[in-house]
C-alpha cells in the first residue's frame, strides 16, 4: 500500500507566508459578534455530527459529506457579507448556509431526503441553497459556481447596486478550466466578487503535490487580482479579510482571492476512511480545531462558552424532532417545475448577523 | 411589411428587445465594434454601449455561466457562441448549472443562447455542426430553431422573454440566402410547429435551414405533401406532429444533423410509439451520414441531406 502523504513535508512552494490577515479583527467584531462565530461554528459542526450519525443509521440515503475542520472558513468569510450579498457554498461550508439563516430542520430534512428539506428530496446531502436567503445551490462540477458568482457581481455592477458576490472551493477545483475563466473574467471586468479557495489539503485522495507546482494564491497576482492568505482555522482572521475584501469590491477596487489554510479532518465523504493521510498531519491539525480556538478566546474574556454549546445542542434536538416528523416526498410530483411557468422571482437577502452592517445594504433585492 | 433577411430579422428583434427592456444585454465575443463573426450584433454597441454589448475574453463557459448569474439576479442576458460547434466549450454550464436550476431548486435562468449552426458552407468538422440534440437530451432547456425571417424575430423575442434557458438554433446559410416579410414592431411566435404547406398523401417533418430543403424537393412531386417546420425542438409539439401523421399516414422524417440521436430521431420515435395504428408505411428518415461534417464542397454534398435525397425518400414512401 503507498504510505500516507506526509503533506507538511510535501506542500507547494509558497512565497506568501502563512500570517493572519492585516488589521485587527477585534476593531471590527463586538463580543457579540465573537461570541456569534463561536455559536455559528458549534452549530455547523452539530448539524454535521447530526447528519454523519443519521447516515451511519441509515436514515440518510446516498452519501454523506461534511466540512469538520473547516468550520472556521465558511462561517468566518460569511460573516462579513451583507444581507444583500449572494454566496456560493461549495461541500465544506455548511456555515455559509448556517449563517444565511438557513433552518436547522431544512437542513437535516435535506439529509432525510424529507419534502420538508430545503430541496425537497430532488437532492442530497450538500446540494442545496435557499436562494431566497442569496444562497446559491450548488452543483458539483468544480468550479462552475465561481463562474455563476462573477456573472452576479456583474449583474450587479450593470444595475448599479453596491453589493458583491462570494464563491467558496476548494483546492482541486483550481485545476479546472472554469477557475481560470472565472479568475481572467473578473479581473478583467473588476467585478466585485470575492474567491475563497479552502486550501484543505487535499482533493478526495490527491494531495496539494499533485494539484499544482505553484499555489494559486500566487497565480492571482498574473491575472492582475489582489491575493491573500489567512489561516483558514482563525474564524476572527477569515472575517477580517473577508471583510477588506468586500469592501474593495463595493468601492470598484474589484475581485479578491482569499486562500484560507485548513484542513479537511474527514474523509472526502463518509465511505472514505482517508487511510492516505498520516494520523500525525490529522494530530496536528486536531491541535488547531477552530472551535476550540474560538472558545478559549472566549474564555479568556468571560464568556460562558458551555452555556452556548447547550443553547446549540438543544436548538440542533428540536430541529431534528422537526425533521424526523416532515413527510417523504411525494412521487407524483417529480414531473413538477421542469420549466418556470411564471414571471421569474430572483435571488433574495439573507441574514447579516455582524453587527458592521450599518444602513449600507443596497436593500433592494425583494423588490 | 417590410422584407428582411433571417440575419436582418435577428438583429432587429435584439434591438426592439434592448429597446423595450433595460434588463437585456448581449455577450460574446467578437460582437461589440466587430458586429459579429456573422454580423447578428451589427450597430447595436453604437445605440446600446459597452456595457450593454459586451465583448468578452474567449470564454465559452465563462459566457454562459456569468449569464447565469446575472439572470438569477434580475438581468435578462443573450449570449452569442461564435459558432455554435463552440458551445461544447460550455455545455456543463448549459446543462448542469442552467438546464437543472429551476427543477431542483425553484430558482430559474431566463437566458439565451444563441447558436450559429449548420453546413453547407464548407465550414469543416469544427465549424458546420448541428448540436440541437446534445441540449434536447438534457432536462430543463428549451431548443428554437427558425426557418424564416418572421420566425426568427418571433422566435427570439419569445425566446428572450422566456423564463428558462434557451437554446437559440441559427442556421448560417440562412443569414442571407432566407429573406421574407418580418413584421414590423413586436411579436411573439408561439414555441409551437406550424403547417408550412397543407398536404394529404405525406408528410414530410423538418426544421431549420431543412424546411427549405424540403419545401423544395416536394414541390413538383405528383402528391399531397404536407410539410411541418417544427420551430421548437423542446419540448416538442407532439400534438401538430401527430395530427399531420394522423391525416397523411405516411411521414418523412428530416435532419440536417448527425442520424444518429438526432432530434429527428425523437421524433420518429414518438410517430412509431403513439402513430403506429395511423400509419400506411414505415416511419423514414433522411439525415447527415454520422461522420464529422467534410470541408470539401463534393465531400460535404455527399454527407448533408439534401432535395435529392428528401425526394427519392419521398417517392419510395409514396408507394406504400
Amino acid at each position: 500500500m503507498t504510505p500516507p502523504h506526509d503533506l507538511e513535508h510535501e506542500a507547494p512552494t509558497r512565497a506568501v507566508s502563512l500570517q493572519a490577515a492585516p488589521g485587527s479583527s477585534h476593531d471590527h467584531l463586538d463580543l457579540d459578534d465573537r461570541r456569534r462565530l463561536l455559536h455559528l461554528m458549534l452549530t455547523t459542526r452539530a448539524i454535521e455530527e447530526r447528519g454523519l450519525l443519521l447516515y451511519k443509521q441509515g436514515k440518510v440515503p446516498g452519501s454523506f459529506y461534511d466540512g469538520r475542520g473547516q468550520e472556521a472558513t465558511a462561517v468566518g468569510a460569511t460573516y462579513a457579507l451583507g444581507a444583500d450579498d449572494p454566496v456560493c457554498p461549495l461541500i465544506r461550508d455548511m456555515g455559509a448556509h448556517v449563517v444565511k439563516g438557513t433552518s436547522t430542520a431544512g437542513i437535516l430534512g435535506q439529509y432525510l431526503g424529507r419534502a420538508g428539506g430545503v430541496s425537497g428530496g430532488r437532492e442530497g446531502n450538500v446540494h442545496f441553497g435557499d436562494w431566497h436567503r442569496g444562497v446559491i445551490p450548488m452543483v458539483s462540477m468544480l468550479p462552475d459556481m465561481m463562474v455563476v458568482a462573477t456573472g452576479m457581481a456583474m449583474g450587479f455592477r450593470m444595475r448599479g447596486e453596491r453589493r458583491c458576490a462570494l464563491s467558496f472551493f476548494g483546492d482541486g477545483a483550481t485545476s479546472r478550466g472554469d477557475w481560470h475563466e472565472a479568475m481572467n473574467w473578473a479581473a478583467v471586468q473588476q467585478l466585485p466578487v470575492i474567491f475563497v479557495l479552502e486550501n484543505n489539503q487535499l482533493a478526495y485522495s490527491t494531495p496539494l503535490t499533485q494539484q499544482f507546482r505553484v499555489n494559486p494564491v500566487e497565480r492571482a497576482a498574473g491575472y492582475g487580482m489582489p491575493a491573500v492568505t489567512v489561516d483558514g482555522n482563525d474564524v476572527e482572521a477569515v472575517f477580517d479579510a473577508t471583510r477588506e475584501a468586500r469592501l474593495r469590491a463595493l468601492d470598484g477596487g474589484g475581485p479578491t482571492l482569499i486562500e484560507a489554510v485548513t484542513m479537511r479532518m474527514h474523509g472526502h465523504g463518509a465511505h472514505d476512511d482517508a487511510a492516505y493521510v498520516s494520523p500525525e498531519v490529522l494530530a496536528a491539525w486536531q491541535e488547531k480545531d477552530p472551535i476550540v480556538r474560538q472558545a478559549q478566546r472566549l474564555s479568556a474574556l468571560g464568556v460562558d462558552v458551555d452555556a452556548v454549546a447547550d443553547e446549540v445542542k438543544a436548538e440542533v434536538a428540536d430541529a431534528l424532532a422537526e425533521a424526523l416528523a416532515m413527510p417523504v416526498p411525494d412521487p407524483a410530483t417529480i414531473l413538477d417545475g421542469l420549466y418556470c411557468e411564471s414571471e421569474p422571482q430572483i435571488v433574495g437577502r439573507g441574514d447579516a448577523p455582524w453587527s458592521g452592517h450599518g444602513d449600507e445594504a443596497w436593500g433592494g433585492a425583494d423588490a | 411589411m417590410p422584407e428582411l433577411t433571417y440575419i436582418e430579422a435577428i438583429n432587429e428583434a435584439l434591438r426592439e428587445e434592448m429597446r423595450r427592456d433595460d434588463r437585456v444585454f448581449l455577450m460574446g465575443e467578437d460582437i461589440g465594434a466587430y458586429g459579429g463573426a456573422f454580423k447578428a450584433t451589427q450597430g447595436l454597441i453604437d445605440e446600446f454601449g459597452a456595457e450593454r454589448v459586451r465583448d468578452t475574453p474567449i470564454a465559452e463557459a465563462a459566457i454562459i455561466g456569468t449569464a447565469v448569474g446575472s439572470a438569477i439576479v434580475g438581468m435578462r442576458p443573450v449570449c452569442e457562441m461564435q459558432f455554435a460547434d463552440f458551445v461544447s466549450c460550455g455545455f456543463d454550464q448549459i446543462v448542469n448549472v442552467a438546464g437543472k436550476l429551476h427543477w431542483r431548486s425553484g430558482l430559474a435562468a431566463p437566458i439565451t443562447v444563441r447558436l450559429p449552426a449548420g453546413g453547407g458552407v464548407s465550414g469543416g468538422p469544427f465549424h458546420s455542426q448541428n448540436p440541437e440534440a446534445w441540449f434536447m437530451h438534457a432536462p430543463g432547456l428549451k431548443v428554437v430553431a427558425p426557418s424564416t425571417p418572421a420566425d426568427a424575430k418571433g422566435l427570439l423575442l419569445a425566446a428572450i422573454r422566456d423564463p428558462n434557458p434557451v437554446i437559440f438554433i441559427e442556421h448560417k446559410a440562412l443569414y442571407r440566402r432566407a429573406r421574407g416579410e418580418v413584421p414590423a414592431g413586436d411579436y411573439e411566435t408561439p414555441l409551437r410547429a406550424r403547417v408550412v404547406r397543407e398536404g394529404s398523401d405525406l408528410t414530410v417533418i423538418a426544421y431549420g435551414a431543412m424546411v427549405h430543403t424540403a419545401l423544395e424537393a416536394t414541390q413538383d412531386l405528383d402528391a399531397s405533401v404536407e410539410v411541418v417546420d417544427l420551430r421548437c425542438l423542446a419540448p416538442l409539439d407532439t400534438e401538430t406532429v401527430l395530427a399531420s401523421v394522423r391525416k397523411c399516414s405516411k411521414v418523412l422524417v428530416v435532419d440536417e444533423a448527425n442520424e444518429v440521436g438526432a432530434a429527428g430521431a425523437y421524433v420518429a420515435a414518438v410517430i412509431a410509439e403513439r402513430a403506429f395504428d395511423d400509419l400506411d408505411g414505415p416511419v423514414r428518415r433522411v439525415a447527415a451520414a454520422q461522420i464529422p461534417i467534410p470541408f470539401a464542397p463534393q465531400l460535404e454534398a455527399a454527407t448533408l441531406p439534401d432535395a435529392g435525397r428528401i425526394r427519392e425518400a419521398c417517392l419510395d414512401l409514396l408507394e406504400y
